[in-house]
This record gives C-alpha cells, structure tokens and sequence, in this order.
C-alpha cells in the first residue's frame, strides 16, 4: 500500500523535478527485496514530511539514465537533493530515525 | 507498557518457527521483524534444500509463506529494530526507539549479517561498485567484469548468479581449495564465465577518489606477487557475523561472538532462549535455524509453565 504523497519520477522529468525544494528519490527495482522492505519507511516519510519534502521514486529498470549519471550501483539508494544539488547519498536499508535526522539538516 | 509472554527478536526462519510454534501454543508471541525482516533469505534466490520442495522454492515466497502460517495461528508482527534489551532481570524490558515492552520470555533470533572486508575503502565504495547481494545489485553489471571475494557457498551462488550478467567473474579465495559444499563447486566450475585466482587476498579496491571500483589490488599469499585487476563490481561473500551487539555484556558469548547455547536453546540468562544463526557457527542453514526455532519455542513453553527443569538438577535426581 504505497502512499500517495511518494511521487514517481523518470529519466524524462528527473532533472526537472529535483530543481528546487528537498527531494528525496528512493532508487528501486520490482525485483529487489531490499527494496521492498524500504518501501513503508520511504511512504512514512513522504506522509511525515508532506508539504516540506517532495518524497519520489525511480524504477531504475524502467529509468536506466538517471541511476548511471549518479553513479547508483546498488539498490535501494536514496538520494536527496536540495535546490538540485545532490546533498546526501544513503545506500542499503536505513531506518526511520536516521532518515529524519538526515532530511532535517536540510530543511 | 505492553507486557508479553514471549517475545521473538528477529524474523528468518529461526524467528518465524519460533512464532509458529508460540502462537500454536497460545502464547501470543510478538515477533519484533528488524530493518531486515525476512533475513538472509530475502536475498536469496532459489532455496533447493529446504525440504518439501523438490523443484525448490524462491527465498522470499518461502519467508512470505512461514510469516503467513505464524500469523494464521496468532502470532503478532512489528516492523522496526530493537534499539536495546534489559535483562538483568525479569520481565526482561525490550526497546524500540521510545516505545517499550515487558517479555517474560525472550526468543533472540536475529540472525547474522554479511561480512565486509576489513579495508575501510569497501563500505565507502558501498553502493559504487561494491555489494554484498548479487541478486540486488548484479543488475548494475551487465556487460561488466566483476569479481566475488570468498571461496564458501555464498561466493559460489554469487559467482553463479553473476555469471548470466557480466562478462566475466573472477572469484579471489584466500586459498587454494573452496569451502562451499561440493555441488556448488561443480556448478560454479563448469560455467564458461567463471574463473578462479587461488591463495590471493585483496589488499585494496579502487577508486575511492571517482567513486566508483575500477580495479583491484590483489596478493598472492604464496609468492608475495602484486597484481591488479580491473574490474567494476566487487561482490564480498567472505561469510558472516552474528547480529549480537544488544546483548553484549549480558549474555554469555563465543570468541567469535555467536551467543552461547545450551540444554537446547538456553542462554546464559534463565527466560532467554536463543535460536538460528546467531547462536549457530556451524550449521547456519534454514532449516537448522527453523528447528532451533522450534526448539526455543518449545523451551520458553515450558519455562512458562515452570515444567523446564535445569539439566544438571535433573542428573542430580536420576543418580539419587
């Protein structure tokens, strides 16, 4: 039951879409259970931050550009940016705690 | 705070059998998941030893399929990590986060971990070109060279996994015979893709300064002879280490920091039971963890119901 605030993003509009505010993109596969498991924690965070944080999703299957140009080799990544810049990189699962703790350095 | 009959640390199959023979006796077992819910194999693809399953069945659906038949008989799931146990004494206080709860008996099983090298440069790389789940990160080395470091079963089903992505892969064993058990050698040994630098170690992975693995810096342990290989995936599968850090100075432990066991599932702690890989160096296989699973279920049964008698109490009987 993925949570409606977790946007989708593409090759196409990535760019874009990262611009401006605090993003936090999870990197992902349908095939990687990892994954999986991060899932709801990245859905928490998209409702707990709802409004502060754009929360956004890459199938990397379906959106191989965007994961090479920064240099993801593993999934789950996320990555989150700040007025387009690539501010933080969390590899692997992590928990909620931490993620919040990181997201809030930037707001 | 929530006060419980047993609670269960940890989710793979020790977990999850443990869960399934509480709830059955009608102990209402917590099963507290962990960021790695499922355990180690959710990173797994086809699990051909787990008996019953004659074609084999795929780690995860079998970990959807244990959780399913706990959860049929009432056993009751939480996502989150345990941030600290007190057991010092009993109702042993367990922690996550700000929220408590109250166990009158504690099964621990939660698993071991996937070691990492020792080289400060692999966790930093971690997610550039160094993993430790081929199944999770292959996908990004199709076409690639890659290597797989370790010469045990996880190297071998690594390499084999691999080897339908990248165009090659290098496994690098410290020496110069393979620990994994004999079936998966011959696998990993008949694939064309697939090659073997024997009594090498790893002394170092490039580039940290790119970000990204370039190469390897390699040693030969016999003749001391450096070399470098050029790579862009390093998969370490060198085994593993027992996830045993919350309970570090509170239960009796190996060397090698496998908790203690005996008479069954015992710890050194009386309400503590311990099942799977975190007490098991030796066997470490699914369906040993799901019967020491069952084992601590069966243990923490009894030591409810006060009918779990101290073995050396019990010698002391049989000889009077």
């Amino acid at each position: 039951m993925a949570s409606e605030k977790v946007k989708t993003f593409t090759d196409a509009d990535f760019k874009d879409s990262v611009k401006s505010g605090v993003v936090l993109v999870d990197f992902w596969a349908t095939w990687c259970a990892p994954c999986r498991r991060l899932a709801p924690t990245v859905d928490q965070l998209a409702e707990e931050y709802s409004g502060r944080v754009t929360v956004a999703k890459v199938d990397i299957d379906e959106n191989p550009m965007t994961p090479g140009s920064f240099m993801v080799r593993g999934i789950p990544t996320l990555l989150l940016f700040k007025d387009g810049d690539l501010k933080e990189t969390v590899v692997g699962l992590a928990n909620k705690d931490d993620l919040s703790k990181l997201i809030d350095k930037h707001l | 705070m929530s006060e419980r009959q047993v609670i269960i640390i940890g989710s793979g199959p020790a977990g999850l059998t443990a869960a399934l023979y509480a709830a059955r006796a009608n102990l209402k077992p917590l099963v507290i998941e962990g960021i790695d819910a499922g355990g180690q194999l959710m990173l797994t693809t086809m699990v051909e030893n787990w008996p019953g399953y004659r074609d084999g069945i795929m780690g995860p659906d079998l970990m959807a399929e244990l959780r399913a038949q706990a959860e049929r008989f009432g056993a009751e799931f939480i996502q989150g990590d345990v941030t600290a146990v007190d057991l010092s004494k009993p109702p042993f206080n367990v922690s996550l986060g700000k929220t408590n709860y109250l166990a009158h008996t504690l099964i621990l099983a939660t698993g071991a971990s996937a070691k990492w090298l020792d080289l400060g440069v692999d966790k930093k790389l971690s997610g550039r070109g160094v993993s430790t789940c081929a199944t999770c990160d292959g996908f990004f080395f199709k076409g690639l060279p890659v290597a797989v470091i370790g010469g045990g079963d996880t190297a071998m089903e690594e390499a084999i996994y691999l080897s339908k992505l990248a165009t090659s892969v290098t496994v690098i064993h410290r020496r110069d015979t393979l620990r994994a058990s004999k079936v998966m050698q011959d696998k990993a040994m008949s694939i064309p893709n697939i090659s073997f630098l024997w009594d090498t170690e790893v002394l170092d992975i490039k580039d940290v300064d790119k970000g990204a693995v370039s190469s390897l810096v390699l040693r030969n342990l016999k003749t001391g002879e450096r070399s470098e290989l050029p790579i862009d995936g390093v998969f370490i599968g060198i085994g593993h280490t027992p996830n045993t850090v919350l309970f570090k100075g509170q239960l009796a432990m190996h060397d090698n920091g496998y908790l203690k066991t005996h008479d069954g599932s015992r710890t050194s702690v009386s309400g503590v039971f311990a099942a799977g890989d975190v007490q098991d160096h030796v066997y470490r296989q699914a369906v040993t963890a799901a019967g020491s699973g069952c084992m601590a279920a069966i243990d923490a049964e009894r030591f409810l119901s006060g009918t779990l008698h101290d073995s050396s109490a019990a010698h002391l009987v049989t000889n009077s």
